[in-house]
């Protein structure tokens, strides 16, 4: 099997399951942990290019994975920040049972 | 294409089914540790040792971390008596299973054009990096730095505690 073909088709599976989980769990975080996985997939697209590209010397699929990476971290924080919040209002995490954007 | 890739895969690929279909929540934020561990030691096969390094200091050191604190501050690892699976989890996995499809066809359609083997490891120093992050990557820096920071302030204030009567 070609090489960077199987680490897109890993990428691929990674991301299908970060978005299964994302669109079918009930619980907030268990959406944002679905999230995360498909931002770590696409991470792995860039660098697996990067690798395999004609000019990995010039880093710039590695550059772009590691900015990913901070992005990521920033929405992470800001995400569970808000899932805290909600929690806090509401009581509870269960997105089935948020049904109003009024406090 | 080694042994190796393929037991890195499948327990990155593991790690992230047990973490999206796990009941108790503590248990998916472990599976989910497991799954960014895998995909560090998949960036370092790819010999970016940089990425991997830096996967594993900001997911599994950070955000992990910051994922077990949300469950427990939210009491999230209590089982709901009426399923862990949204209502409407059908329509999610036909989509799920939709993307996967189409990702995956795509690959093996255009698999042709791929490169065969990589060519010799691209020698990535720590210096380079810092130099590149210095010159032609200086403006991302600073935005990335800049957004980083206006995450933990919004971070801190969506979160923080409002006293009784503070309006």
């Amino acid at each position: 099997m070609n090489p960077l073909a199987g680490y897109l088709l890993v990428a691929a599976l990674l991301f299908a399951i970060g978005l299964a989980g994302a669109l079918t769990r009930r619980n907030a975080i268990l959406v944002l942990i679905g999230i995360e996985l498909m931002l770590n997939a696409a991470n792995l697209n860039l660098i697996a290019f990067w690798r395999y590209g004609p000019h990995p010397e010039a880093l710039t699929g590695m550059m772009f994975a590691i900015f990913s990476i901070a992005v990521a971290a920033a929405e992470a924080a800001v995400g569970l920040g808000l899932v805290i919040q909600i929690h806090r209002h509401a009581h509870t995490t269960d997105l089935d049972a948020m049904n109003r954007m009024k406090g | 294409m080694g042994v190796v890739f393929f037991v890195i895969a499948g327990l990155t690929v593991a790690g992230a089914l047990a973490a999206v279909l796990l009941k108790n929540t503590v248990h998916c934020a472990l599976a989910l540790t497991v799954a960014f561990a895998g995909l560090a030691l998949l960036f370092l096969k790819l010999d970016a040792q940089f990425a991997g390094f830096a996967q594993i200091l900001v997911y599994i050191g950070a955000v992990a971390i910051l994922v077990v604190f949300a469950i427990l501050l939210t009491r999230g690892s209590e089982t709901p008596k009426d399923g862990v699976y949204s209502r409407n989890w059908l329509v999610g996995l036909v989509i799920a299973a939709g993307v996967f499809a189409v990702l995956g066809w795509a690959v093996l359609q255009s698999v042709g054009g791929f490169p065969s083997q990589s060519g010799p490891a691209p020698v990535v120093t720590v210096l380079q990096i810092g130099q590149a992050l210095m010159g032609r990557y200086v403006l991302p820096l600073e935005i990335v730095a800049l957004l980083l920071t206006a995450a933990l302030i919004g971070a801190v204030i969506v979160a923080m505690h409002e006293k009784e009567g503070a309006q």
